[in-house]
């Protein structure tokens, strides 16, 4: 084996679904990240390759890609940490492909919008006065407010694979993380959404987006959380509902 | 058949001026209509990688004079001192406008607004969300904006530039990158907020994608550029990435070492140390690299310094955890039991379309805000902490002033003309060139010159040197050949547009630097080491011409702070 070099095979396709591998040489010391093999590889050996890539500090979540089987960040993906000389990238799984390793995100940021994922209070359009939160009531929900919209769990997720109106991890931990937060009043309206056909009710708990994840957002305890919340949300709904019934 | 997309407002840019500036029309006007249109996601903008926090006056025992005198003293005198005078005005509400939308601003245990110190600062006002601050603010306006269906997202499309027809207005060309349609938006009003320049160079904290498209676009039109031969270089950008290594490192406490192992900031800031000004502290860093201190080791072959915390190991989990995290992903270092290679990079855009305090540009319902624009409150040098604060106070400053404008106001008739002729720049003129040259080469070119000769210390010869460099660059560019001649997200057409804009940019950068002969703020001359306020306590004003860029200077607004020495 080629010492010198990784092999990177890249996946290379349009929006019609014609696709291919092309196989590349990238000398292992002009490189650290996957990230900046692909570049080089746009650089040096071919200009058409297309990919999204921004701030190359796993913040910005572009570059989300399949790395050796995986959804990956390709910046922060040491290409030595993956324990092989041949590196194989193709675009994220559960997207459309637009261009190489390009691919259709809209609908992660659909769903995400869906579970109307900011604060939602009463007395919203209220000058600003300090609202208090203590530092143990920002733990609550800090985990999942790390989300960078990367949508990699979206790609692990077995059922989001095979159904197109789950919300899927992401939106559902977004949920999660304005229900926890003390300065939210819009836990029951977010509840309605993802306690609904196409909320929590689908997830299997495989763990595969919690795996994938790369700011451990463990979206995967974030939807069983909101199950939960959202069970005892239905039983004080049932029980409302009967005390009116009582009345009548 | 040309698709034109029309809205009540265009912005263009989606980081944090941007999506302030969409919210705060969207709130200010319910009959308005926002188009947000942005060469990436919202989110992918660089504005998420801001890490250290951003100042504000909320504390009782600190006062607006002590802000404003802070930025106008780091500024070194160049800030337009009414402009500061508002800013720090308006800022504080902004910190709790956040707060009420969500942002996880640090706390104190009583559940108030924590707040910290930052280099520059008399009082510690930095406001900080973990190290996190620019991430959780872009992702607490990203999150409010989900609430206004008047707020039209046009993501990756990727503008070429603006049309100003009898000084006004009248659209801007793009491409649709997804699907490689040429669209013109077209609308009242239109906020430019496009973020800064610093990928002109090679070492830097900046996203690959801040190529300084705003800036150039806005001068190719017609509007002035002001102050942009000063470029902040942060004294930490992480060896060999360049990713940036938060100031707030050094401001918990953070010591900058020599190959010596020796703390050296005392010989440059002997009061503030290693919590002076990003300029001063880069400078130290550079003299003491020349001054064969530099380190050399795993992490690169270019000297660097170190930058030490592990006598602060125990802030690093809460305070810090960002820049842990990637130090220890990046660089296989643990910052609690290693030091940090750090050596300085470009930053942060202190010049940009030179626009008044109501955010206005010279062409009425042309606005912008942001690292966009030169308002001017950072002039020289900017302090850290004080460019995400300006993000949120002129966003919702320009966002309301752009409303008002466009409720006001009609879309004029598009120049189908230039809209053909840019149209024609694109396709024929630049995507069917066979000229041989290579997009990537003459980047890197460029960057490099860049950093060799308009770098922290400048001197005349190379400055000279690189005027030159980039009038051949520029030659080399005319016979570039794009091979990827398709249309769907075609990423080396985008990138050869970017170089195009760089290009013009390195020129205006390079003969502002070689013009004034005097050290100010970020802009050092080696050989006129000394601040000079009879001739150059000027902001420098740049205009497109046919025959090149054409250079006026004008007056710095002073009202209260007389220029005195810069000491710290």
């Amino acid at each position: 084996m080629d010492s010198e070099n990784y092999v990177f095979l890249v996946k290379r396709g349009d929006e019609k679904g014609n696709s291919r591998f092309d196989r590349f040489n990238v000398p292992k010391k002009k490189i650290s990240t996957v990230l900046e093999g692909l570049v080089y590889i746009s650089e040096n050996l071919d200009g058409t390759l297309s990919f999204r890539h921004s701030c190359r500090m796993e913040i910005c979540g572009s570059c989300s890609m399949q790395i050796n089987g995986k959804p990956r960040m390709a910046c922060s993906t040491i290409a030595e940490s993956l324990g092989s000389n041949t590196i194989r990238v193709s675009p994220l799984p559960h997207y459309q492909v637009i261009k190489d390793l390009v691919v259709d995100i809209d609908p992660f940021f659909e769903k995400y919008r869906k579970v109307k994922p900011y604060i939602i209070r009463k007395d919203d359009k209220s000058p600003g006065v300090e609202l208090l939160q203590t530092p143990e009531q920002f733990k609550i929900y800090e985990q999942y407010s790390m989300c960078i919209k990367c949508g990699l769990c979206l790609a692990a997720c077995p059922i989001s694979g095979s159904d197109d109106d789950y919300l899927g991890p992401a939106a559902l931990a977004a949920a999660l993380r304005f229900n926890l937060d003390s300065r939210d009043e819009g836990t029951p309206i977010r509840l309605e959404i993802t306690g609904g056909e196409s909320g929590t009710s689908r997830c299997h708990y495989a763990g595969e987006c919690t795996e994938v994840c790369p700011k451990d957002v463990d979206p995967s305890r974030a939807i069983q959380l909101l199950r939960r919340t959202g069970i005892s949300h239905e039983l004080k709904n049932a029980f409302r509902r009967g005390k009116h019934a009582g009345k009548r | 058949m040309l698709e034109t997309i029309k809205e009540d407002i265009i912005i263009m840019g989606g980081g944090m001026a941007g999506l302030r500036a969409a919210i705060s029309a969207a709130e200010k006007d319910n009959s308005i209509s926002v188009g947000l249109v942005s060469k990436l996601y919202p989110l992918r903008s660089h504005s998420v990688s801001a890490e250290g926090g951003t100042s504000a006056v909320l504390d009782p025992r600190d006062n607006l004079d002590l802000h404003a005198f802070d930025t106008i003293k780091g500024s070194d005198y160049l800030a337009d001192q009414d402009a500061v005078e508002e800013f720090v005005r308006i800022v504080p509400e902004q910190i709790y406008t956040t707060d009420r939308w969500g942002c996880p601003w640090s706390r104190n245990s009583d559940g108030t607004i924590s707040q910290r110190d930052f280099g520059g600062l008399s009082f510690p006002r930095a406001t900080f969300a973990a190290d996190k601050t620019g991430f959780h603010v872009m992702q607490t306006l990203f999150s409010r904006c989900q609430m206004y269906d008047r707020i039209h997202f046009y993501n990756e499309y990727f503008v070429t530039s603006a049309i100003i027809g009898q000084n006004r207005f009248n659209g801007l060309t793009a491409i649709n990158l997804k699907t490689g349609e040429f669209v013109v938006f077209q609308g009242k009003a239109l906020i430019f907020a496009a973020g800064g320049a610093g990928r002109l160079y090679q070492f830097s904290t900046y996203a690959s994608s801040v190529t300084g498209d705003g800036n150039a676009i806005a001068y190719r039109a017609g509007l002035s550029l002001k102050d942009m031969e000063f470029m902040q270089f942060h004294p930490t950008g992480l060896v060999p990435s360049g990713i940036l290594i938060t100031e707030a490192a050094r401001a918990e406490g953070g010591y900058l070492r020599n190959s010596e192992g020796k703390r050296f900031m005392e010989k440059y800031a002997p009061t503030k140390l290693e919590e002076a000004p990003r300029d001063i502290v880069s400078r130290a860093m550079m003299w003491e690299i020349l001054g064969g201190r530099g380190i050399i080791d795993e992490h690169g072959e270019t000297p660097h310094i170190h930058l030490d915390l592990t006598h602060i190991a125990e802030k690093l989990e809460e305070r810090l955890p960002m820049i842990t995290d990637i130090a220890k992903k990046f660089n296989h270092i643990d910052p609690a039991v290693e030091p940090i290679p750090v050596r300085p990079a470009t930053h942060y855009t202190m010049g940009g379309i030179d626009v008044r305090i109501s955010t206005e540009t010279q062409v009425p319902g042309i606005f912008g805000a942001g690292e966009n624009v030169a308002i001017s409150i950072h002039g020289a040098n900017r302090l850290g902490s004080n460019s995400t604060n300006e993000c949120l106070a002129f966003g919702n400053v320009v966002g309301i002033k752009a409303a008002e404008w466009a409720s006001a106001h009609t879309i004029p008739d598009l120049d189908t003309t230039r809209v053909m002729m840019e149209e024609k720049r694109i396709w024929e003129g630049i995507l069917k060139n066979g000229g041989g040259e290579n997009v990537a080469r003459i980047r890197e070119d460029l960057r490099t010159g860049m950093d060799q000769n308009v770098g922290v210390l400048r001197t005349e010869s190379e400055l000279e040197k690189q005027a030159k460099n980039i009038i051949s660059l520029k030659g080399r560019f005319s016979n570039i050949s794009v091979e990827d001649k398709s249309r769907v997200f075609n990423l080396q057409l985008q990138e050869t547009l970017e170089l195009g804009f760089m290009l013009d940019l390195a020129e205006i950068i390079t003969l502002g630097a070689l013009m004034r002969r005097e050290s100010r703020g970020a802009h050092y001359r080696n050989d006129y080491p000394k601040r000079d306020d009879v001739n150059f306590l000027k902001h420098t004003v740049v205009n497109f011409t046919k025959d090149g860029p054409a250079f006026h200077y004008t007056d710095v607004a002073i009202t209260k702070w007389k220029p005195a020495p810069r000491v710290y």
